[in-house]
C-alpha cells in the first residue's frame, strides 16, 4: 500500500458522537464545510456526495462508503464527479476518532491524491478542521467556512 | 498555543517542518539524512514538534511515518487575520515574491 499523501490531526473538546454527527449532519457541515452537505446513508458501500447546500445539482466531490463504524472511523472513496470513472483520480479519505479524557483526537488522512487535487486539498483540510473544532467548542464557526466554496 | 510557539522558535526545528513540507511522510532515517544533526537531537526536535501538535505520526507497515500538520499553524492565522485581510496580504507576498526575486 502507498503511504498517504497527508496526515491531519486537531484536539476537540467534544465527544466522538458529537463530533461523528458534525461529520454527517447537513445542519452542521453547511457551517463549517464552505456552506456544503454530506449526502448518504453512511452503510459501507453505499454512495456519498459532497454537494452545496443551497443547490443540490452542485455535486463537488462524489464517492463510496468504504468503511463506516460510527463514533469512531470513517473511510470514504473522494473524486471529482467528471473524473470518477478513472481509478486513477479517486483517491480516499479516513476519519479516525480517538477519544481522550476531555477531548477527542481526529485524524483526516488522505491517501492516493494526484497532482492536480494537491493544492485544494493542502487549503482545503487546514481551514476546514479549524472551523469544525470552533463549531463544535464555541457553538459557531469561522465566518469564512460558512461561505459558499467549491472545491474540485 | 504556547506551545506551538516555543516550537517553532527554533530554527532547526523549523528546517525540519521545511523538509516535510517539501516532503510529506519521512521515516526518522529519512529526516536525518543530510542534516548536520544526531539522531538522538532530531528525535527530541520532533518530540517537541509533536507534542505541539505540528507534525503527526502514523504507523505504515513498519515504519513510523512522520507529516506536517499545518492545522495549528491554520488557527494561529485565523485568530489574527480578518477575512478581508486575506486576499490584500496574499498580494503583498506575492509582491514581496517577485520583487525579491527580480533582484537575487
Amino acid at each position: 500500500m502507498r503511504k498517504p499523501d497527508f496526515v491531519y490531526v486537531i484536539y476537540i473538546q467534544t465527544t466522538p458522537e458529537k463530533l461523528w454527527n458534525a461529520l454527517i449532519d447537513p445542519e452542521m457541515t453547511k457551517e463549517y464545510w464552505w456552506r456544503h452537505r454530506n449526502r448518504s446513508d453512511w452503510k459501507p458501500g453505499s454512495a456519498w456526495s459532497h454537494e452545496n447546500y443551497d443547490d443540490s445539482s452542485k455535486v463537488d466531490i462524489i464517492g463510496t462508503v468504504i468503511e463506516s463504524d460510527p463514533p469512531r472511523r470513517l473511510v470514504l472513496t473522494w473524486a471529482n464527479p467528471a473524473k470518477a470513472s478513472d481509478p486513477s483520480k479517486v483517491s480516499r479519505v479516513t476519519f479516525d476518532l480517538h477519544p481522550l479524557e476531555h477531548e477527542v483526537r481526529l485524524t483526516v488522512t488522505h491517501d492516493e491524491t494526484y497532482p492536480e487535487m494537491l493544492s485544494s486539498i493542502s487549503t482545503g483540510w487546514p481551514a476546514v478542521l479549524s472551523s469544525l473544532k470552533t463549531m463544535l467548542e464555541t457553538g459557531s464557526a469561522m465566518p469564512m467556512a460558512r461561505e459558499s466554496r467549491s472545491l474540485k | 498555543m504556547d506551545e506551538v510557539f516555543k516550537a517553532l522558535a527554533d530554527g532547526s526545528r523549523r528546517s525540519l517542518l521545511d523538509r516535510l513540507h517539501a516532503r510529506n511522510g519521512q521515516t526518522l532515517g529519512e529526516l536525518c539524512d543530510g542534516l548536520a544533526m544526531t539522531r538522538q537531537a532530531v528525535t527530541k526536535h520532533l518530540a517537541i514538534l509533536e507534542a505541539a501538535n505540528l507534525v503527526a505520526t502514523i504507523k505504515h507497515g513498519r515504519e513510523k511515518l512522520h507529516y506536517l500538520n499545518p492545522v495549528p499553524i491554520h488557527q494561529i492565522g485565523e485568530r489574527w487575520i480578518k477575512k478581508f485581510e486575506h486576499d490584500k496580504l496574499k498580494a503583498l507576498s506575492e509582491l514581496k515574491r517577485r520583487l525579491e526575486s527580480r533582484d537575487a
